[in-house]
């Protein structure tokens, strides 16, 4: 290959990582946003959070994809860049799937943390931000590296509307080179590449949120 | 753009053809992937580490890639292998592959599960090897990976519709070319979209149940 194709792929790596970056961002306040609702003491507002994750979960990546950028233009008139397309189809998907991770773990912690939160006559946002979550996200991250792996993965989906991401430069570098085999190893070998920090990055986080817990003078309950 | 009833009409016949290719699709990457990832199961407990070592990489590989550069991959390289394989042979492979690589972990938990006394009662009852594993681990196993494979399903469903980016017409492909056809995108796209959410919501539904089933 020559160091113009790679230029093409290199470019290819920056939009991918960029919308990595934005649509976990994205992902992750959704997450948290709605699985914190589907553990609200109030029946509706745990039946509005499961029809989102429902309905998120249930239709394909790729056709949530598709419908950002083909029906949400016309029906609001307006036109959304690429770059915040993508990240909006991505974001609200892979979001859905972490309320999931964020409700399993609120739920897993110990039910006498929240009474001794009651017991101290903190307010429900209180107990939340300062005993619940600090348990429950040790918990999640090795659910939420898993998620994150599949955002990455599925980042390559909005090659298919011709955003210029690793996947998208793959293809047109297999038209300049006409060496399938060649350039598509390169571009698995890359995503493989991203993944694998991605999962190291994860697990430095993971140990540094459960020392940190376990650092705190009250935190030894958990 | 208003919302037209009368394109939705038009459009249900092609839903339908459309959903019949992905629901083929589906069985015959099922069939691969569970297949297939009970075999990288099996090969990842043997004591040999020449086989597990491989094994272990190229599941890995295939697991933190995308299944859409993989179908590319396939596509494009299976011809200049001298491979004529037709677009849904080619994708129905790329599914099963790429989903035998999670299978694999759901195997090797089922596999897991089973408690140690069964397999010292096979030892104790001097059981060879194969019959150990065809008569007493993997019944016991097999019962407990069907909802997380029931699971896996549908998420191959849901992946179905990257098909269509190489020319296979399941729902988005059908979708997509009538879109061209009629300058209309709200309509047939918005119901594929309800479609999926229809058809995986009480497969999600099931496999909860079973999961109950079988836990209790």
């Amino acid at each position: 290959m020559t160091s113009g194709l790679w230029e093409i792929v290199l470019r290819g790596v920056w939009v991918t990582v960029q919308l990595l970056v934005f649509s976990a961002l994205l992902g992750a306040v959704v997450a948290f946003t709605v699985g914190i609702a589907r553990t609200h003491r109030l029946r509706s507002v745990r039946f509005l959070a499961g029809c989102y994750t429902e309905v998120f979960r249930g239709t394909s990546a790729l056709v949530m994809i598709f419908w950002v950028y083909f029906v949400l233009p016309p029906a609001f008139g307006w036109q959304l860049v690429p770059m915040w397309a993508g990240t909006l189809a991505l974001g609200l998907t892979y979001g859905a799937y972490g309320t999931e991770i964020v409700r399993g773990a609120l739920n897993a912690v110990n039910p006498a943390q929240r009474e001794g939160g009651i017991a101290l006559g903190f307010t429900p946002w209180q107990r939340m931000r300062l005993i619940l979550l600090p348990q429950a996200v040790p918990e999640m991250i090795p659910s939420f590296s898993n998620l994150l792996i599949e955002l990455l993965k599925g980042t390559a989906l909005v090659s298919v509307m011709g955003m210029g991401d690793l996947a998208f430069s793959g293809n047109l570098v297999r038209l300049a080179l006409q060496q399938s085999a060649e350039i598509y190893s390169y571009i698995l070998v890359i995503y493989f590449v991203i993944a694998f920090l991605l999962t190291r990055l994860m697990r430095g986080l993971e140990k540094r949120l459960k020392e940190q817990l376990a650092g705190r003078p009250a935190g030894g309950a958990a | 753009m208003t919302w037209d009833w009368g394109a939705v009409r038009d459009f249900l016949p092609h839903l339908w053809d459309g959903l019949l290719v992905a629901l083929r699709a589906l069985a015959l990457g099922s069939l691969i992937s569970f297949t297939l990832g009970l075999v990288w199961a099996l090969l990842m407990r043997t004591p040999t580490l020449w086989v597990r070592r491989p094994v272990g990489v190229v599941t890995e590989f295939v697991r933190d890639t995308p299944l859409l550069v993989q179908l590319f991959f396939l596509f494009y390289v299976l011809p200049e292998w001298g491979i004529a394989a037709s677009a849904l042979t080619t994708g129905v492979v790329a599914i099963g592959l790429h989903y035998s690589t999670y299978t694999m972990q759901v195997y090797r938990a089922g596999i897991e599960a089973v408690p140690p006394g069964q397999w010292e009662a096979a030892t104790a009852l001097s059981l060879p090897v194969r019959r150990t594993w065809t008569a007493v681990i993997l019944p016991q196993a097999l019962r407990r990976v069907v909802p997380a494979l029931g699971n896996y399903v549908i998420a191959m469903l849901k992946d179905t519709p990257l098909l269509m980016t190489i020319t296979v017409l399941e729902m988005l492909g059908e979708a997509r070319l009538f879109s061209q056809e009629h300058f209309r995108f709200t309509e047939p796209l918005t119901v594929i979209g309800v479609a999926f959410v229809l058809i995986s919501l009480p497969a999600s539904l099931l496999v909860r149940a079973l999961e109950r089933r079988l836990a209790g």
